[in-house]
């Protein structure tokens, strides 16, 4: 080990420019710094930010593996190809691979970019915290989407919603859900309706053509030597296929135009249409006991959320007035992205309620909020995301109340 | 009670309807996904009748015990698993569920060894809210008593320090900007004691109790909480503490402290039930197989606490709040054990005795132990012959909020303990991912949490760069108190005076948060911005 880190010493740029900051940057993740406490504790506990964050980013990889496959999957699906799910196993993997490594690396790199750029110029060392939304960005995406309005959206929330602020655990609002919000607003038509949610195809038009490039040339070129399932460069979109997701579904006819569609199960395992992350519920269950287990998020704003979301839609049956709000209660965590959303956009620490009785209410009230976006919008049919920015804003004052209960509480001892 | 039974129909609602909520989503879909989640479910309804069941056998547990509401100051799950009460207590009973055990190697055995001191030190800095430079009235050179006055600090001359040995003064130390560092004594080989009067506790009156306690040194014994300084001499307190245990790593076993010294704990606490208008409390450890030693549950003239859970519970601080919480117009006094020895032997024996048996411990210690000395002793004196390197962090007081000492320092005034741990500059790869070596952590993303008795190896690393507050709920679980350190830290910050008060600044001292400190994901210095919070407070008035 010694002599790694005597490697990696002498590869030390000078002090004070950019490239010793990045240095500084890979380094520290490389070694924990040989820094010991002074003046307060002795010892301190093994856990740092750097753990914290990964421990999120590994809840997140069954998504991930997840995410990629699908988006393969839901494009061969649209052609009528391969409509097994374990069929053509490789082309589906590749064609995955093939859209989310643009974004991801595209994330990252305009993200860290930012930071390290704020790290160098405020003369810190470089945080954390773009682990996890570098993370996250890329699975609340359409795989389409184009890769300048990520560029756009990425630099939007990074500057804008977390440097502007100071930077890593000063936001104000989720910064994942900052870029995505930004793609709503600015450019709607790359992140709503039935088209964006399937990658890979000119529109979902039945006869619409595939659109393949180099990469998958260069595949064909691989999957040829080995005999394998090639892509095919001349395949169309089958005949009464739509790409509408559940919850469009839902608007437009209820429970039943839903249940036409797709099964049951289909939504349940996530291999449906959406954005690249959100699909598959129990790998994001998985994820969430996960983040439960090790004590990293909060569980109870996870359970108020769940409940939230629950009597909201309960209430909506009982009004009963559109078919969408007709839609059992149950079902309502079969569609969208609540698991997402409950898992890992809800619980960040920076955004959420600090105090532990104000994550029941914080939690609950997005849960109750979000159920009333998604049914009774008739623009945008899912409310997590505007329901979480919305309590994000409104965290600090839950928090206030919360903490004064304690002040006036203790105020009436004296 | 309520706030209990509440909590018991939340945890049945949420462990049984949600699980059958997703049973009823799932019907007509494949059967063996259901057969799964029935499963589950069925587990988990098993599992919330064993919880309340469990809890009302505690809760009925806990009424035979006669003790008031427990303070409900535990996790969801703590609180609904109920309350078991050990047989050995017999009055008010609290349970506390948060916080956290550090159990350290090299805790000391309770051999007691005496050893050889010379030097002996008071340093005014251990005396926090006294002015720099104290008025000192012996030269170097100076033949003193045990029990002869060195120095007074010039804002309160009544309350004057004591030379805790007979000697000769060797040197009046002073630091930055002349502030004097420590007044070093070289003991006498057989000590001579100051004269001190004869008192009958049954017939003094209150204001002669104090000017005694004044004259002969006993006053500097007794601290004050809010700012745990020096008690002032013109009020009358509240309420007097004294916590009988202590839960810090590698502390003394208290057990070990008392032997032979009964009565003399006894006359003390008699000596300041005199000085109180309400009463002197006693914390006991309930934490014990079989209960502490019988001198603390059966002293007269005071009233007992009996507390069960994790460190902090041992801290008089946390103890206060669970017996009668401060206010901002309160004081209340507050001695730890051999401080009330003190006191009880100015009366019985008649000698300012400040001898003191100090706990040291630490895994690079060859032999870890108690030892008999006196209060102020050198360091280098008590840890002689105990394989101390260069690179090891020689510690009076805790690991948490002890503070560090070089080799020829002193034990601090109030501390009955000694640390030694290697100091951790190095290197580690992938020491946050990866780490090779087992350390504490209140993670559950160490493995170490299974196994709750295992004991650690530590260094000084911080495991880790400093960051802002980024996780919450971390420091609640860390403090047994109604209290949002959190929240308080960040009003201390922004210096938000009525903010800080409302939210408890008065009711801590540092080593109750030094334990959120220890656990704090972000490696914010607590301990550092509570005192500067108090300092301020303080001020203020």
């Amino acid at each position: 080990m010694s002599k790694i880190l005597e490697f990696v010493k002498k590869l030390e740029p000078k002090k004070g420019t950019f490239v010793h900051t990045l240095y500084d940057g890979f380094f520290t993740f490389l070694f924990t710094p040989d820094e010991v406490t002074h003046g307060g504790t002795h010892i301190k506990d093994g856990m740092d930010l750097k753990r914290t964050m990964m421990m999120v980013v590994i809840a997140l990889l069954p998504a991930y593996l997840f995410g990629i496959y699908n988006i393969g999957h839901q494009h061969f699906i649209a052609l009528g190809a391969h409509t097994g799910f374990l069929d053509g196993f490789h082309l589906k993997f590749l064609f995955g691979l093939g859209k989310l490594l643009p974004i991801f690396i595209v994330t990252n790199v305009v993200g860290l970019g930012i930071e390290f750029y704020y790290a160098f110029k405020k003369g810190h060392g470089i945080e954390e915290g773009f682990l996890v939304t570098g993370a996250l960005i890329p699975l609340i995406m359409p795989p389409d989407l184009p890769i300048w309005i990520l560029v756009l959206a990425v630099a939007f929330a990074t500057w804008i919603g977390k440097e502007a602020f100071g930077g890593t655990g000063m936001n104000i609002w989720n910064i994942a859900l900052l870029a995505r919000v930004f793609v709503f607003f600015a450019y709607p038509t790359t992140i709503s309706g039935d088209e964006v949610w399937v990658s890979g195809i000119a529109s979902t038009q039945s006869g619409a053509m595939a659109e393949y490039g180099i990469w998958h040339d260069a595949c064909n070129w691989l999957f040829g030597l080995f005999g394998a399932d090639t892509f095919n460069e001349a395949a169309t979109v089958v005949d009464g296929y739509t790409g509408a997701t559940p919850l469009i579904l839902a608007y437009q006819g209820g429970w039943d135009a839903v249940t036409h569609v797709y099964s049951e199960a289909q939504m349940w395992w996530g291999t449906i249409p959406g954005s690249i992350g959100e699909t598959s519920k129990p790998l994001i269950i998985l994820g969430a006991l996960f983040l439960i287990a090790t004590g990293i998020a909060s569980w109870r704003i996870m359970v108020s959320m769940v409940f939230g979301a629950a009597i909201m839609s309960l209430l909506l049956n009982a009004w009963d007035a559109t078919p969408f709000m007709s839609v059992p209660w149950y079902y309502h965590f079969y569609m969208g992205s609540f698991f997402f959303a409950m898992a890992f956009m809800a619980t960040d620490p920076v955004t959420a309620s600090s105090t532990n009785r104000g994550k029941w209410i914080y939690g609950f009230l997005i849960g109750f909020i979000g159920i009333i976006v998604r049914v009774l919008n008739p623009a945008y049919p899912e409310g997590w995301m505007l329901a979480i920015l919305l309590l994000n804003t409104f965290a600090p004052l839950i928090d206030h109340y919360v903490i004064q209960g304690n002040i006036s509480k203790r105020l009436k001892r004296a | 009670m309520l706030i209990r039974f509440r909590k018991i129909i939340i945890s049945v609602f949420v462990f049984s309807i949600l699980p059958s909520s997703f049973l009823l989503a799932q019907s007509g879909s494949s059967a063996l996904f259901s057969t799964g989640l029935l499963l589950v479910a069925a587990i988990i309804i098993i599992m919330a009748i064993y919880l309340v069941s469990e809890n009302l056998l505690g809760i009925e547990a806990h009424q035979i015990g006669k003790g008031g509401e427990p303070s409900g100051t535990g996790s969801f799950f703590g609180k609904i698993k109920g309350v078991k009460v050990p047989k050995y207590v017999n009055g008010h009973f609290t349970k506390l569920t948060k916080g956290h055990n550090i159990l350290l190697k090299g805790a000391p055995t309770d051999d007691v060894v005496e050893v050889k001191a010379t030097t002996f030190a008071i340093q005014p800095k251990n005396f926090n809210g006294m002015s720099p430079i104290p008025k000192v009235v012996v030269n170097e050179g100076d033949e003193v008593l045990a029990g002869q006055e060195l120095f007074f600090d010039k804002k309160r001359p009544e309350i004057k320090y004591m030379s805790p040995v007979s000697g000769e003064v060797m040197s009046i130390k002073r630091g930055e900007k002349r502030a004097i560092t420590e007044v070093v004594i070289l003991a006498d080989k057989v000590q001579k004691y100051r004269e001190i009067p004869a008192i009958d506790l049954d017939k003094v009156s209150r204001d002669n109790l104090v000017q005694f306690l004044l004259d002969c040194g006993g006053w500097t014994m007794i601290r004050q909480r809010p700012y745990d300084i020096i008690a002032e001499h013109n009020v009358v307190p509240d309420n007097i503490f004294i916590s009988t245990f202590d839960t810090a790593p590698l502390a003394p076993n208290p057990a070990v402290l008392i032997k032979g010294q009964e009565n003399h704990f006894q006359t003390g606490v008699k000596l300041l039930s005199k000085l109180t208008n309400g009463r002197v409390h006693i914390g006991l450890d309930a934490n014990g197989e079989s209960a502490p030693p019988s001198v603390f549950v059966n002293v007269a003239d005071a009233e007992k606490h009996w507390f069960a859970g994790p460190h902090p519970s041992g801290n008089v601080g946390v103890q206060i709040h669970h017996t009668k919480p401060i206010s901002s117009k309160d004081q209340v006094w507050i001695l730890g054990i051999q401080e009330v020895l003190t006191l009880g032997k100015l009366i019985n024996d008649r000698k300012y005795d400040v001898s003191r048996i100090v706990a040291v411990g630490g895994q690079v210690l060859s032999h870890p132990r108690h030892v008999r000395t006196k209060l102020g002793a050198k360091l280098n004196d008590i840890l002689d012959g105990q394989g101390i390197k260069e690179d090891d962090r020689i510690i009076s007081g805790d690991v948490l909020s002890g503070k560090a000492k070089l080799q020829d320092g002193f034990l601090n005034y109030f501390d009955d303990q000694i640390s030694v741990i290697p100091e951790g500059k190095e290197f580690e790869l992938f020491g946050w991912l990866l780490p090779l070596k087992m350390r504490p952590s209140i993670s559950r993303t160490f493995p170490g949490f299974l196994f709750k008795e295992m004991q650690y190896s530590v260094n000084t690393n911080t495991h880790g760069e400093g960051r802002a507050f980024v996780m919450t709920g971390q420091y609640e679980d860390m403090l047994p108190m109604n209290i949002y350190p959190q929240h308080l830290m960040k009003a201390i910050l922004t210096k938000d005076f009525e903010k800080m008060e409302g939210l408890g600044i008065l009711e801590l001292s540092e080593e109750d948060v030094a334990l959120c400190e220890f656990a704090c994901t972000s490696k914010q210095p607590l301990q550092h911005i509570l005192r500067s919070g108090l300092e301020i407070m303080q001020e203020q008035g």
